[in-house]
């Protein structure tokens, strides 16, 4: 209709140069994976040898898993730092009735809808009262640590029956957790790419304003993204409960900030509206890989923080070059 | 309300007091965008000067290079006749400029005192704060702006936007300023504090102060300026004395007198009336509109910044659902409660302000126009990419945009593109009424005319289009019919053949009865 649009009327990027668009960050975390792999694996071939790729592998499934929902959260500008007290308490639960003899179903779907329901209250907060979401979860994280420490007084969970214990599972000679992490990746996603929820919430993280003028129920989608991400954080319990006989009562230390980091990493931006849940699980097994690796060529395992801290800080500096690229200021 | 100029405003010296600060040929482009194109004015001792304009003339840009916020692209400011840069707030400081910011830039956890103070505490001869020294001067200072009410050890935050005002005005005498520059202070001030403030403006003008008032309300400017300058569309438009000049002078300086550019305005066939709206009241600002939008019309809504044409346009998006009144939509009555109903009913709504309403500028062009229609592009739960991006490329081959493709991230595109993606996006929501709020502000003239050719076409189609602007020549030339909304209400409807600048210009300046105003009627206009 318009001389001016013949350039724009053939699509001009081919499946490859579409995919390195899309994906370029996803690709960039595969790389350093591939790469960590090849050195260490140089320097010392039993890092590479599979009995210690599946146990690294399928001992931190449940971070990817958690990173899933945690992407969710981040994608749609919010944060959710009580995860990991949430993991702790919904562990204790699943535990509680797996040894009170209730049906071991009952044990696995418990932490599932107990993750939804706790955080429907802090979607609730975020979204119907605005209370920004750093601050209600920072209060939930201390409600939920507080409330299992002096409910359960510190007592671990022992002789867990053993038909409980997920993680040890296989599924077509595959570790179980493996297994699930890689599958609720793809499902998660596919769903948050190919369906118009997904989308919305990347619109939301975009521009919440934007969003809600062309109809999308802004602050109910925010409650169910808490409530999903909560059943996700019931998910990786199951994981992460189910490795060993026994269950600790108190929440496991900086798991929160493991979750988010992989997110954070995997290329999810921390002001929303941008990142994949592919990339947060990728970000997850990166962090596996470099855990074990740093001990396979002796270095001391503290290292791994440091060399975290220095990812996160990099990834994020990359994304506010972005983001002030794409703003750079047209008019006043 | 009469005009009055009140006798001091009439005396002046014949000697022309000094200028403070000279502005020469200052100009301001931000890339392709010139904001200010050579403006001069003079800021003399003991003088009150108007700084007039519409939204988007440019009076914050220059309010801007003044206090040193933005460093203008050529010419150049005189202090005391000698030329300065100020390259950083605190040069203006240095020099003697302080600006009463429209957002006050208090610290509202902090003391009025320690405001008034800030940056610069008293010290003892220990080296601490000598807290009782600040306290007495801050209420010696305070006193003399004939503020004895206040008390200075309340926390800003505490105090009415009145009162704060008066705390910022404390600080630029602190700071012994020779120039005050007052950026729309009464806008957000009941009738009765905006008279104080301006009790307050004529005594520091008394005490040897030049000024540099900058509003729209036409009384306050004739009962203290003694010059007026007026901007439109960043260019300097004229200098003219308080006792050589009268109200509908000065609107027509500000709203401009000729159609300077030619829009391709296209005849269209106007049909049945798609939107009816009865005695809409919504916020303080909507107060009983009465309007009617046939198909193939476009009807310009023009008015004053806080006459309520932009919220009434949000009232119509559900946006600030109305309290009372009715909208009919193709003669079926429909209540809106939210931008989603209006949606439904065939409403769609081209915000004034791009980056906050319209626009998200992380995602590509393709999933922005297809925002509003994804449950059109998804039967049966799933997006189809293939559908999504015909769509897209539809609206983005009919609009003409200039981009490297459909997937290219909107925050990349200039101003007019970014426009036009949103018109796409809510054409694709089939509408029968589309709402423009200032459809061309802060983009190219190229893309501006496009845009007004885009809008006939849609017409010539059978949309019905309520068009609101601050731009008189492109109300008048665009509209089939132009409404003028002064007060919350539609106070004049004026036929394409009868618009005149000078009518609609009357109109918009035309005030009700005095009974009838309300002190707060014109406090939140629309942002600058």
């Amino acid at each position: 209709m318009t001389d001016l649009s013949q350039d724009a009327a053939a699509p001009r990027t081919g499946p490859i140069r579409r995919i390195l668009r899309d994906y370029g960050h996803e690709l960039l975390v595969v790389a350093a994976i591939i790469a960590l792999l090849v050195v260490v694996g140089a320097i010392n071939p039993r890092f590479v040898s599979a009995r210690n790729m599946t146990s690294v592998f399928s001992g931190n499934a449940y971070i990817a898993v958690a990173a899933i929902g945690m992407t969710m959260i981040i994608v749609t500008r919010n944060i959710d730092l009580s995860v990991g007290a949430l993991i702790g308490v919904l562990a204790t639960v699943s535990g509680t009735l797996a040894v009170s003899g209730a049906p071991i179903w009952v044990a696995w779907v418990a932490p599932i809808l107990c993750g939804a329901l706790i955080n429907a209250v802090t979607g609730l907060l975020v979204a119907y009262a605005g209370i920004p979401s750093i601050v209600v979860t920072l209060g939930m994280m201390a409600i939920l640590q507080g409330g299992l420490i002096s409910v359960t007084g510190g007592a671990w969970i022992s002789d867990l029956p053993p038909e409980f214990l997920l993680a040890k599972m296989k599924v077509m000679g595959l570790p179980m957790p493996l297994v699930w992490a890689v599958a609720l990746t793809v499902l998660a996603a596919a769903w948050m790419r190919l369906t118009p929820y997904g989308r919305s919430l990347y619109l939301i993280g975009g521009n919440a304003e934007a969003a809600r003028a062309v109809g999308i129920p802004v602050r109910r989608r925010i409650v169910e993204v808490f409530m999903i991400h909560g059943a996700f954080a019931g998910l990786a319990t199951l994981l992460f409960a189910t490795q060993l006989q026994v269950i600790q009562s108190t929440t496991p230390p900086n798991l929160e900030l493991l979750i988010i980091t992989a997110a954070v990493i995997g290329g999810v931006s921390i002001l929303g509206g941008t990142g994949t849940v592919i990339g947060a699980s990728l970000a997850a097994v990166l962090f596996a890989a470099i855990g074990s690796a740093l001990i396979f060529v002796n270095v001391s395992a503290y290292w791994l923080r440091a060399f975290i801290g220095v990812l996160i800080l990099v990834t994020v500096l990359f994304d506010v070059m972005r983001r002030r690229r794409e703003t750079r200021q047209k008019g006043h | 309300m009469d005009i009055h100029i009140p006798e001091e405003a009439r005396q002046q010296p014949d000697a022309a007091p000094p200028v403070r600060l000279g502005v020469r040929g200052i100009s301001k482009s931000f890339g392709p965008v010139q904001a200010l194109r050579q403006v001069q004015l003079d800021l003399r001792a003991g003088s009150i000067h108007a700084l007039m304009g519409e939204n988007g003339a440019g009076k914050s840009t220059l309010v801007k290079i003044l206090a040193g916020m933005h460093a203008p692209t050529a010419g150049d400011l005189l202090v005391n006749g000698q030329a300065r840069r100020f390259a950083s707030p605190r040069d203006a400081t240095a020099a003697g400029v302080a600006v009463v910011h429209q957002e006050l830039l208090l610290f509202g956890e902090l003391t009025v005192a320690e405001n008034i103070f800030s940056g610069h505490y008293p010290r003892t001869r220990f080296g601490t704060v000598d807290w009782s020294g600040m306290r007495r001067r801050a209420r010696a200072l305070l006193a003399e702006l004939d503020c004895h009410d206040i008390d200075v050890d309340t926390k800003v935050a505490a105090l009415s936007v009145a009162l704060r005002q008066r705390v910022e005005i404390a600080r630029a005498l602190n700071q012994e300023a020779r120039v005050l520059i007052l950026d729309e202070p009464t806008a957000a001030l009941a009738e009765r504090d905006a008279d104080r403030l301006l009790d307050v403006v004529l005594q520091l003008r008394d005490r040897g102060v030049a000024i540099l008032y900058v509003s729209h309300r036409m009384n306050e400017i004739f009962r203290i300026a003694d010059e007026m300058t007026v901007l439109r569309d960043g260019q300097y438009v004229g200098t003219v004395e308080a006792r050589d000049t009268d109200e509908a002078r000065l609107v027509s300086m500000m709203v401009g007198r000729s159609i300077d550019q030619v829009f391709p305005k296209v005849e269209a066939k106007i049909g049945r009336p798609v939107l009816e709206v009865d005695h809409l009241c919504a916020g303080p600002l909507v107060q009983g509109a009465s309007l009617t939008v046939r198909a193939g019309e476009i009807v310009g809504l023009a008015g004053l910044v806080g006459s309520g044409r932009t919220e009434l346009a949000l009232t119509l998006f559900g946006i600030t659902p109305a309290r009372s009144g009715r909208i009919r939509i193709d003669g079926a009555e429909v209540r809106i409660t939210s931008p989603r109903a209006a949606r439904d009913a065939g409403i769609a709504y081209v915000p004034e302000d791009r980056g906050h309403q319209g626009l998200v500028k992380s995602m590509n062009i393709r999933e922005n126009i297809s925002m509003a229609v994804l449950d059109r592009v998804s039967p049966g739960g799933m997006l189809r990419r293939a559908e999504e991006a015909r769509i897209a490329r539809d609206g983005f081959d009919r609009l003409g945009v200039r981009a490297a493709g459909i997937e290219q991230v909107t925050g990349e595109l200039s101003g007019g593109n970014q426009q036009k993606v949103v018109i796409a996006k809510w054409l694709e929501t089939k509408p029968k009424l589309l709402i423009l709020d200032e459809p061309t502000r802060g983009i190219d003239v190229g893309a501006k005319s496009e845009i007004h050719r885009l809008m006939g076409e849609m017409a010539q189609q059978g949309l019905a289009i309520l068009m609101i602007s601050s731009e008189l020549p492109e109300v008048l030339a665009m509209s089939d019919r132009v409404l003028v909304v002064a007060e919350g209400r539609i106070t004049a409807e004026l036929p394409r053949a009868q618009a005149t600048p000078e009518a609609v210009g009357h109109a918009m300046t035309r005030r009700s009865d005095p009974g009838t105003r309300t002190g707060g009627s014109q406090q939140t206009g629309a942002r600058a």
